[in-house]
């Protein structure tokens, strides 16, 4: 079976030339960047070198504004426990409901044990924030507001550089979460008011474990993980040298092949959900659809569940993710289906599907040739089920 | 990924008498469409000899609910109803070769389809469609105290995050979590009097503390909270030759002596760990229980 990975927004296969890019610096140059001597010299200037990539693909203003981390997570950690710290008199965070855990995890645990006030901005049914809310929600009390740049399941993008100007109005700090948006949106942080930004090496053709923290200058910080003078006091630690190498890489390739992720990968992204939503009735796409990443699409199905299509699909060959509640363990929906409104019925029927430039038309071909087989096939077997145009009286779109 | 066994996988991508049974006399339907999964089981019954000549499924949900359909109508065709209403969720985790715990509630889901569809072969009410005795313990899964008993007599369940594996209850918004752990003492404390087991387990779920995090606490109220918790530890350590004597409370950090065979006992952090949990429990909040010599 022909192997076809469409699920790039959970982590993308290294770039070969990345890989090269890093070869060397696991054996021949394995110095130490602190190091008074050649071994560490070579490795200093990768380091730099590096830095300048990353800062390219931002559109960052200086170098010395990316600081690398161990991911995105790291990245988000710091942001918001750092703007805490530095902006004194102010104890609030405002952040939506559709963040990624690396987020809301943290939101949860600073409300419960430090008695942080989280405003939880919610969302419309298209998955589009609620930019009244959030205009209320800021005030004198806001230390930062953390939106994300385009959401991971349904690759709906917010408007960043708006809300930014809007935190700034109230005095409060801007971060963002831009794990799914970088590389695949064009961006030029130096003209926008973004104060910080996370980005994760892994979404972009990089390893696992190598993320950046975007953090304009001027902007304080307080380091999240202290020790050593690394990252000039920002994030301590031996720097991950190969890795950040090969994050370098991975962006200097990003920005090359930005064109063709706006282009020939949207075109597969659109040619797949058109041909699906054509050949399978009762189905839905989720998100924003005018306004989101050029990679992303997530299509809900009625009456079926999210697992067993993605059981089915595997068996193709093809590979993609559900917000349906029996893949991850929990019981629910995913809370970004939740946040929607999507009815239960079709939520736990979503799939999605997420591209990257290494997709090619053939892959698009061989997930519409399973797809309409594998829907009927579960349907047939679903008690809710009625016969294509009908199950949807039966939907009811009452979300507790 | 799941690690589904051969069988789920075998039984999901080949699903046996899945589709509608046109003459069936026993029909039984439980989940919804909107708690995540839902079967619905047809049963032909022979009413000659109460036998079940044929049966089919069908079902709402992910692989294991596939799975555990298939897996029942193999199981009860050719059983007469008496034999199949002792057919359990175990009996059907079983022949499936096991289920990851997270997705017992697929094996239980297939038992209740199967007592539904014989009460309605007998011309009985099934209860999962009249919960007005107030017996609805999980508003959010619909899953009512006897359910919730039938799981924890057949697979001796001990503890809430199992009966939310095995059942779903309380797996959403957590509210019911009070009323669950009432029930499973009920069953437990009935089932130990009957000699089903030997005694009461503790339950290995760590319970919600019952003191209000954020409740203002006197200095006084805490020192007695803490002296009257290393009291009621006593007797326990007493038993196995040791005791324990409170020295000091700074703060958020206790101070004891561990006494008797305690003392020099390989085991002992792990005693103090213990007794920090408890305290913990006990005050609703974070404490540090260290030994009084370290202080």
């Amino acid at each position: 079976m022909r192997p076809v990975y469409l699920d790039n927004n959970a982590t993308t296969r290294v770039d070969p030339q990345v890989v090269a890019a890093m070869l060397p610096f696991f054996t021949e140059h394995f110095g130490n960047a602190s190091s008074m001597h050649a071994f560490g010299a070579a490795v200093g200037g990768a380091l730099k070198t590096a830095r300048q990539q990353v800062q390219s693909l931002l559109g960052a203003e200086f170098d010395h504004e990316i600081i690398f981390t161990s991911g995105g997570t790291e990245s988000d950690n710091t942001a918001l426990l750092s703007a805490l710290e530095t902006q004194a008199g102010r104890d609030e965070i405002i952040t939506t409901s559709v963040e990624h855990p690396a987020i809301l995890s943290l939101c949860d645990h600073l409300e419960k044990s430090r008695g942080v006030k989280i405003h939880r901005i919610g969302v419309d049914s298209r998955g589009c924030l609620d930019i009244e809310a959030y205009r209320k929600a800021l005030s004198s009390r806001t230390a930062i507001a953390s939106v994300m740049w385009a959401n991971n399941e349904t690759g709906t993008v917010f408007p960043v550089e708006t809300l930014a100007e809007l935190a700034h109005e109230a005095g409060a700090l801007f971060h963002t979460d831009a794990v799914q948006a970088v590389g695949k949106i064009p961006m030029t942080l130096a003209k926008t008011e973004i104060d910080m930004l996370s980005l994760s090496g892994h979404k972009l053709h990089a390893p696992k474990g190598i993320g950046a923290l975007y953090v304009r200058r001027g902007v304080r910080l307080r380091p999240f993980v202290r020790g050593g003078h690394q990252e000039r006091g920002r994030r301590a630690g031996t720097e991950n040298i190969p890795a950040v190498v090969g994050l370098g890489k991975a962006a200097e390739l990003a920005a090359l092949s930005m064109n063709d992720e706006q282009t020939r990968v949207k075109a597969l992204r659109d040619r797949l959900e058109a041909g699906i939503l054509a050949s399978v009735g009762n189905c839905m796409v989720t998100g924003d659809v005018d306004n989101r990443l050029p990679n992303t699409s997530n299509i809900a199905f009625e009456c079926i569940e999210g697992e067993a299509i993605l059981l089915l699909l595997n068996k193709e060959g093809i590979a993609a993710s559900s917000g349906s509640a029996c893949t991850s363990g929990s019981l629910e929906p995913s809370h970004v289906l939740r946040a929607m409104n999507i009815p239960y019925t079709a939520a736990h029927g979503a799939i999605r599907f997420s591209f990257s430039r290494e997709n090619t038309e053939q892959d698009v071909e061989q997930v519409l040739a399973a797809v309409p087989g594998i829907i009927a096939n579960l349907r047939a077997m679903s008690p809710f089920w009625q016969g294509d145009g009908q199950a949807s009286a039966d939907f009811n779109p009452t979300y507790a | 990924m799941w690690n589904y066994s051969e069988k789920v996988q075998e039984h999901f991508f080949n699903p046996r008498n899945s589709g509608v049974l046109d003459d069936a006399n026993g029909v039984g339907e439980v989940g919804s469409i909107s708690c995540g999964d839902a079967l619905k089981l047809f049963l032909k019954i022979d009413p000659a000899n109460d036998t079940i000549t044929e049966a089919r499924f069908q079902t709402f949900g992910c692989g294991s609910a596939i799975a555990s359909s298939s897996a029942l109508t193999e199981i009860i065709i050719g059983k007469t109803i008496d034999q199949a209403l002792s057919v359990t969720n175990q009996d059907i985790a079983d022949y499936l070769d096991g289920l990851p715990p997270e997705k017992m509630h697929c094996s239980v889901m297939g038992a209740e389809a199967l007592r539904a569809a014989i009460a309605n072969y007998r011309g009985e009410v099934w209860t999962d469609d009249d919960h007005e005795e107030g017996a609805l313990i999980c508003k959010c899964f619909g899953v009512d105290a006897g359910m919730i008993e039938r799981a924890v007599r057949v697979n001796k369940l001990n503890s809430i995050e199992q009966i939310t594996n095995y059942t779903k209850a309380g797996g959403a918004c957590k509210t019911c979590h009070e009323k669950i752990e009432e029930v499973l003492g009920q069953v437990l404390t009935a089932m130990a009097a009957e000699g089903a087991i030997d005694t009461i387990p503790a339950p290995s779920c760590p319970v919600a503390p019952s003191a209000p995090v954020h409740k203002p606490m006197t200095n006084l109220q805490k020192i007695q909270l803490i002296t009257t918790a290393i009291e009621e530890l006593r007797p326990t350590l007493q038993r196995d030759g040791g005791d324990i004597e409170l020295v000091d409370i700074d703060g958020d950090t206790v101070m004891v002596n561990l006494r008797g065979s305690c003392v020099g006992c390989q085991m002992s952090s792990i005693t103090l760990s213990g007794v920090q949990e408890r305290l913990m429990m006990v005050l609703g909040k974070p404490v540090r229980v260290i030994p009084a010599q370290a202080a």
